[in-house]
């Protein structure tokens, strides 16, 4: 399969290199509107690397998940949720991030540490080293968003960034199965259904969306 | 007899277990399964007494390799001297427990719980003495300790049998997977698992070290070495009485078999430490078996407690045995193991033969505390004799059989002054001492069992109303006196049997015992000792008759009946007696104070109150308290704190899957 280098390896670094920065502004905003909003453009800048990607290595299918990413992540998901925070009247909640000082420069070892323990690929294919070590960067940090968020949205927010990152480094690995990526892109979907009905039960009962409030019910505690 | 008959004969015993299921419940179920038993034990015993036959006369030893088991590999059985004298000794006891059990067995309240496995232990113990292959090895052994934990657990109403189950399960699971480790080095990690193989390769000398340490605490798990007999006492009586006498007088021997199999035959030449750690494991296990021992007044865990400590006679064999051999004294070697493997034959008879008594008393009065019994010998005298003479043979009296044994240990001491090492050379006599003060104290706590259970008057009702036990009960018990008296009054016989045994692992055997004149026993060479059973029997026969004449027929014929001395105090009360506790205080005083800090405290009422006076009496185990103690009660911390994390929230969850997640990336970083 002919790999470009020069330009060609640049814009990927580039769109790659944007996901991880959009990561950050995940990691960093405590509004949830604005945290839909970023998600938004996480898929978007996934759609734009998946549709380089297909162009590179001229696979249909890479488009087809390009598409699929730009229709479900980048517009009917960010939607639905912004649907749900406005109906569940959470618009105002301000979620309380951990020390996003702390958070942000734990993140950036992170990054570090996906791009040393992908290391070894250097040698053999760099394109594909640079993919993969951002990609699993961007899982790293989705994980992260994930646990430092008491707010379920967060929560949601931190699983689609993980699923972005997944998409990426499906992408970036050559000659892999579009079946995956479908794959993928469908446990999304689900995901989001069970979120959503999740999200709007513990509203139901608990006027919040605190996850904390689930710990408190759950009985086993002292 | 051709060793693939011998393993069909096993592999029927192995079927019964599975096929008696489904009718254990019917009345003649138990009288065909033991009978079925005691037919194949006996035609075992007859293959094991051709084997030793055979092996005497200088066959080489029978091989059979069956499709099962591990793939390429098969398994393997052999049947050589070594294996066919612990077919004896394991068929000879099987035989007698099938008899016992055709009696006993009919008082058997669960028998679903206990005919099903009965076979299967029987055909576990008898495997693992043939099997030729590690992986054949341990599945037996495996076979034989699963057997036998269900055979414990038969009466699982009583939670103090349960809590012996679960201490038998966790220190038989020990004692798998230290054999598994020392098979797994003296097979060279897995590349060689037959016998043969391992035979011939020695494995060098760090790996050796390992072996025998983890050799000796996985058969010291099961055969009840200090410290790691805790189990053996709590499990060995919860059993029915017949498995009890099995897995006391058998099963120890089973595993005994291992060590000497893996140390002696197995593993390439021995250092002299070995032996010196061995024999002092076996001193303190003697000494403190019987000290135990002293303390109860559980019948059963008594004779238990006493497995103990002869087990720790058979180890200061092995170990002497191991000490002799590295220092090229072949005829010491071969005497000290002479002496060790006599022992477990005697073991195997004797203690036997106190467990039926056990039982019988059992089954007679529903009490197994000695403290309720008393007076038994006129309502069952027949089995008091029988008991009378376990106890006489497990004391290490004349002419029976547990003294020639314990004489022949004490004669492979009196030659270790010629050893090299100035470690052994301290160490062996002190063993001596020990062992010469751990059979004096076994007399003394046989005197109390059995004159407590026995003798005086009756303590309770049910002790006053026992009747003598069933014929095929007495019919066991006697077989094992005879076979008592006959290893204690021939021994020659025996030692010159053993000889092929001992040549096989030592190289040198005894001097042969036949050329003797006078069925006289003779350890090194005449003119430095020898004993005589025949020649003391007679002579006590000969004396006690005269005695008897002399008294009978020369003062009076009458027999006189007469009140007890009682002091001047007129209470009759059958309280008044001796008691278990009252008859071992002063041995209690000189030793358990220290060892086991026993503290008695007396609760004496000022004169006018009317409740009891009490003598509170306490004791602690050292080995709980030492190595147990400690051990359970990390486990029980790190419990708690594993199940603290079980309730952490979500978060938390999520964040400890992250942790570890980031620190397997950053052990794959720096590791690539």
């Amino acid at each position: 399969m002919p790999v470009a280098h020069g330009l060609a390896f640049d814009v990927a670094h580039m769109l790659a290199g944007g996901m991880v920065t959009v990561s950050f502004m995940l990691l960093f905003q405590d509004r949830l509107f604005a945290l839909i909003q970023f998600i938004a453009l996480h898929a978007l800048v996934l759609t734009l690397a998946l549709g380089w990607q297909a162009w590179l290595q001229d696979a249909e299918h890479l488009y087809a998940a390009a598409a699929l990413a730009l229709v479900f992540k980048a517009t009917l998901i960010p939607w639905v949720l912004h649907r749900l925070v406005r109906r569940l009247r959470i618009e105002r909640a301000v979620e309380t991030v951990v020390g996003a000082g702390m958070t942000m420069l734990f993140g950036i070892c992170l990054v570090g540490l996906a791009v040393v323990v992908m290391l070894p690929l250097a040698a053999k294919s760099p394109l594909m080293w640079e993919d993969l070590s951002f990609a699993l960067a961007v899982v790293m940090l989705g994980l992260l968003i994930m646990i430092t968020r008491r707010n379920a949205v967060g929560q949601i927010i931190g699983f689609l960034s993980v699923d972005n990152g997944m998409m990426l480094a499906a992408a970036g690995a050559h000659g892999m199965p579009f079946l995956i990526d479908l794959s993928i892109a469908f446990s999304a979907l689900v995901a989001l259904i069970v979120f959503g009905i999740f999200l709007s039960h513990i509203f139901k009962h608990f006027d919040s969306v605190d996850v904390h409030t689930l710990d408190r019910f759950r009985g086993d505690q002292p | 007899m051709p060793l693939p008959l011998v393993l069909c004969l096993i592999l029927a015993m192995l079927a019964a277990g599975p096929l008696v299921t489904p009718v254990a419940g019917r009345s003649w179920a138990g009288g065909a399964l033991y009978g079925l038993c005691l037919a194949v034990s006996g035609l075992l015993l007859v293959a094991g007494l051709l084997g030793l036959a055979a092996a005497g006369a200088g066959t080489a030893p029978q091989l059979v390799r069956l499709p099962l088991g591990v793939p390429w590999i098969g398994a393997g059985f052999r049947l050589d001297g070594l294996s066919a004298f612990f077919l004896i000794v394991v068929n000879f006891a099987a035989a007698a427990a099938s008899l016992f059990a055709l009696g006993y067995g009919r008082h058997e309240l669960a028998p679903r719980r206990v005919l099903p496995f009965y076979p299967v232990f029987l055909a576990g113990m008898n495997l693992v003495v043939l099997a030729n292959d590690a992986y054949s090895f341990l599945f037996s052994w495996e076979l034989m300790s699963v057997a036998s934990w269900f055979l414990v657990m038969a009466h699982n109403h009583d939670p103090a049998n349960r809590r012996a189950g679960y201490v038998y399960l966790i220190m038989a699971a020990l004692s798998t997977q230290m054999l598994l480790v020392t098979f797994g080095l003296l097979s060279d990690f897995g590349s060689h698992l037959d016998f043969e193989a391992i035979r011939t390769a020695h494995p060098p000398v760090e790996i050796a070290r390992l072996v025998v340490l983890a050799a000796v605490i996985g058969v010291g798990a099961k055969a009840g070495l200090v410290p790691l007999h805790v189990w053996l006492p709590l499990a060995h009586p919860a059993a029915p009485s017949h498995v009890s006498a099995l897995m006391s007088g058998v099963m120890t021997k089973v595993a005994i078999y291992g060590l000497v199999r893996i140390l002696f035959d197995l593993l390439g030449p021995p250092e002299w430490t070995w032996g010196a750690g061995i024999l002092f494991i076996g001193g303190v296990t003697a000494v403190m078996g019987v000290l135990y021992a002293l303390m109860q007044h559980d019948l059963k865990r008594l004779l238990a407690y006493h497995t103990v400590e002869n087990i720790g006679i058979i180890a200061i064999g092995i170990g002497l045995a191991l000490a002799f051999r590295a220092n090229g004294f072949g005829l010491g070697a071969a005497l000290a193991l002479t002496a060790a493997l006599f022992h477990v034959l005697n073991h195997s008879l004797f203690k036997s033969l106190l467990f039926f008594g056990a039982g019988a008393v059992l089954t007679a009065t529903g009490k197994r505390d000695l403290d309720h019994l008393g007076g038994l010998i006129r309502g069952m005298p027949i089995t008091a004799f029988c008991f009378l003479m376990g106890s006489a043979a497990i004391s290490a009296l004349p002419p029976l059989n547990g003294f020639v044994s314990e004489w022949l240990a004490l004669q492979a001491i009196l030659i270790s002054p010629e050893l090299p090492q100035w470690v052994l050379k301290f160490l062996v006599p002190m063993v001596g001492a020990g062992l010469a003060l751990s059979a004096a104290l076994a007399a003394a706590c046989f005197v109390k069992a059995f004159g407590i259970a026995f003798l005086g008057r009756a303590r309770t009702v049910a002790a006053e109303r026992a009747r003598e036990t069933d014929r095929c009960s007495q019919a066991a018990m006697l077989a094992l006196v005879a076979a008592c008296v006959l290893a204690g009054v021939l021994p020659g016989m025996v030692v010159d049997a053993l000889a092929p045994v001992v040549t096989l692992l030592v190289g040198f055997h005894m001097p042969t015992q036949s050329s003797e004149p006078w069925l006289t026993l003779v350890a090194t060479t005449p003119e430095r000792s020898s004993y005589n059973g025949l020649v003391l029997m007679v002579f006590i026969a000969v004396s006690a008759l005269v005695a008897v004449y002399g008294i009978h027929g020369l003062a009076s014929r009458r027999r006189r009946r007469a009140g007890a001395w009682d002091c001047g105090y007129p209470e009759t009360s059958p309280a008044t007696q001796y008691t278990a506790a009252s008859f071992a205080q002063p041995i209690r005083r000189v030793f358990a104070s220290v060892v086991f800090s026993a503290r008695e405290s007396v609760d004496m009422p000022v004169p006018g109150d009317l409740r009891p006076a009490r003598l509170t009496l306490t004791l602690r185990d050292p080995v709980w308290a030492v190595l147990y103690r400690p051990v359970v009660e990390t486990v029980d911390t790190a419990a708690g704190m594993v199940s603290r994390a079980r309730t952490l929230s979500i978060r938390q969850h999520l964040s400890l899957v992250y942790a570890v997640l980031i620190l397997l990336l950053v052990v794959l970083a720096l590791w690539q």
